[in-house]
């Protein structure tokens, strides 16, 4: 896909910049946590419940974008459907919740979630075996995406699917998973979903301890993305991941294997997406089939480019910088936010290429080097007045 | 350990392939020593490009044997496992990694071989900075090393490629246009260093440049119409009728 010029430079180390947004990070969710667990109601360092839930919830949308980068921003793969994988860790956790509702739910079945029954299910059918432990339902928020993923990714890369036409069947993929989701017979809910949940490991949902709990856990494993992403990206298998998403037939030619090497980054970003999923379902008390709309995978592309794809931290700033303007937005004129989702797309994709981390850390990078670049250019021009071709030779 | 079928390091026997019924290769036959350096001349369309996807296991020939080292078969293998048995490749368009460094250029293309896990894991090791220093001091481009690939002149960009060829350690470097829109003086560093690599390689360079293939003073293959016109020294070839005929289209 050549929709934007690649950026110019990938980190080669875990920077500066990386180190200090993870503190940042630390250091927002520690305040944030502090702020309305421990200041008193009324008291202007308050925080409001009602921010740390949206806060949470943008935390998981950053851990979506993380995913995504890992796979768009390094390995050139334009996902259209990691809305999908998210989803199915949502409903994998949300599996868990409906168990954890036990006899309270409206017709107080000992086993079967309320829908059930209202669908005159007999006994729980065979795939929701197991979600009553917590330890299970967390190996399938993994498990589900990353084999799906896995299966996907080794039939599309395998027969060398790759730019547009990948981009197309996961699409289509994600749809898929729509519209099979909204038939009742799936046994997921149908067009409801999954919700009314109360307790998760014991602890009740709607407490405000369990919420900040939430919200928490949260940033923990957006670190915990954010330092994976840079450790694979400083390593060697990066720089691998950036020239098979820049030449992807050269590295053939060396040897590699692009399949796999795109398999591996593919499978890791669903998990991830899978996680992010899992921890947004008990903070906003449902999942249903909305979440595999194609719309959802879009925005996170948009969240992906406008924070700044191949960069780092750049899918966590677009992440939150989308969807506080579409809180802001959807509060003053609601009818007008995708208008202004779309025009943003627009707008950074023609005068914001690299995004906004992209942009900022270009700057940065061409301030500090355009003294030494002078002093090259100089050196070539005296080598060429030379009529010296081997411009390294004489500059050695 | 199987037989060697024969010693010659690239063995081609009749091979055929045709693209949607035109004969892009039509019975080629042709045989490598260890350690030569071979010239392969010929017009448009005489199949020069073509060869070079069969050995790499780019295209697969409809007919004929291609052996590697007397004993692979070359038309059972893929790229991947081609290029790792020892064959490098330099494309006519040079294609280096524009976003990587020129040291990771060369970094990468020797680690062809390592899986995901030692590629996430491990860290450099001290003979393979001692090995890219030597190639940078081949390809004379030391300076340049933590420059962009993407900010190197088309020539600096062919002798990159050629350092990548380097870093892959292969027993066989094919070697496509290397001086294609390069400048005079390029050319013949481009030969110096060619010859420089012939010392301890074998080669197989296609080109179209006279001047070139007489600096480098090597054997001269002839391809025509996908099969071989004339064999032998640079001389004896272009005094071959057929070869002026098939150069002035008569």
């Amino acid at each position: 896909m050549t929709l934007f010029s690649w950026p110019n430079r990938t980190e080669n180390f875990v920077g500066v910049g990386t180190k200090a947004a993870l503190l940042a990070l630390a250091v927002f969710a520690v305040a944030i946590t502090f702020a309305n667990l421990a200041v008193p109601v009324g008291s202007a360092l308050h925080i409001p419940d009602y921010i740390v839930a949206l806060l949470g919830k943008f935390l998981c949308y950053a851990m979506l974008a993380v995913s995504l980068n890992l796979v768009w921003g390094y390995c050139g793969i334009l996902s259209l459907g990691h809305g999908a994988f998210f989803a199915l860790g949502g409903y994998a956790m949300g599996m868990y919740l409906m168990r954890q509702i036990g006899t309270r739910g409206v017709y107080g079945h000992p086993v079967l979630p309320d829908f059930m029954v209202f669908l005159n299910y007999k006994e729980l059918p065979w795939f929701w075996t197991g979600f009553d432990q917590f330890w299970f339902a967390a190996l399938m928020i993994m498990l589900v995406p990353g084999m799906l993923a896995f299966v996907f990714g080794w039939l599309a890369f395998r027969s060398r699917v790759s730019g547009v036409y990948l981009s197309i069947i996961t699409q289509a993929m994600t749809y898929a998973l729509l519209l099979a989701f909204f038939r009742n017979d799936m046994g997921f809910g149908g067009n409801n979903g999954l919700t009314d949940f109360k307790e998760i490991f014991g602890f009740e949902l709607q407490s405000r301890e369990t919420r900040a709990g939430l919200f928490f856990a949260s940033a923990v494993f957006l670190g915990l993305f954010v330092a994976i992403t840079a450790f694979i990206t400083a390593s060697r298998f990066g720089k691998l991941l950036v020239a098979t998403r820049d030449a992807e037939a050269r590295t053939r030619f060396l040897g590699f294997r692009p399949e796999k090497v795109k398999l591996f980054v593919w499978t890791l970003s669903a998990v991830m997406a899978g996680i992010a999923g899992a921890l947004y379902v008990p903070q906003v008390g449902i999942i249903n089939p909305g979440e595999f709309a194609p719309a959802n995978s879009i925005e996170i592309v948009i969240w992906t480019a406008v924070g700044g794809r191949g960069t780092i931290i750049g899918p966590v700033v677009g992440a939150f910088l989308v969807n506080g303007g579409k809180s802001w937005f959807t509060g003053l004129f609601p009818e007008v936010w995708l208008f202004v989702l779309g025009a943003l797309f627009v707008f950074t994709t023609l005068f914001l290429p690299k995004g906004v981390v992209g942009t900022v850390r270009e700057a940065w990078t061409t301030r500090r080097s355009t003294a030494s670049r002078v002093t090259k250019r100089n050196e070539g021009c005296i080598q060429t007045k030379n009529g010296d071709q081997t411009q390294a030779v004489a500059a050695e | 350990m199987k037989e060697r079928l024969t010693s010659s390091i690239l063995y081609l026997d009749n091979v055929h392939v045709a693209f949607d019924g035109f004969k892009a290769i039509n019975g080629l036959s042709m045989v490598l020593q260890p350690g030569e350096m071979r010239a392969i001349i010929g017009p448009n369309g005489a199949g020069k490009t073509t060869m070079m996807d069969i050995i790499t296991g780019k295209t697969a020939p409809d007919a004929g044997d291609v052996f590697f080292d007397g004993i692979v078969d070359l038309t059972k293998q893929d790229e991947s496992s081609i290029a790792t048995m020892g064959i490098g490749r330099k494309f006519q368009k040079p294609t280096v990694f524009d976003h990587h460094t020129l040291e990771d250029n060369l970094l990468l293309a020797m680690s062809g071989k390592q899986t995901i896990r030692s590629l996430l894991f491990s860290h450099r090791h001290q003979s393979e900075t001692e090995h890219i220093n030597s190639i940078f001091e081949t390809i004379r481009l030391a300076s340049r090393r933590n420059d962009l690939a993407a900010d190197l002149s088309h020539g600096q960009k062919q002798w990159l490629e050629i350092g990548m060829l380097l870093a892959q350690d292969p027993k066989l470097l094919l070697i496509d246009e290397p001086v294609a829109g390069m400048t005079d003086a390029e050319t013949l560093e481009t030969a110096r260093l060619l010859r420089e690599i012939a010392r301890d390689h074998t080669v197989v360079v296609v080109e179209h440049d006279m001047d070139f293939i007489r600096e480098l003073d090597v054997k001269v293959t002839c391809l025509h119409e996908g099969a071989v016109l004339a064999e032998g020294t640079l001389d004896h070839v272009s005094a071959d009728s057929r070869v002026v005929d098939v150069y002035l289209g008569r």
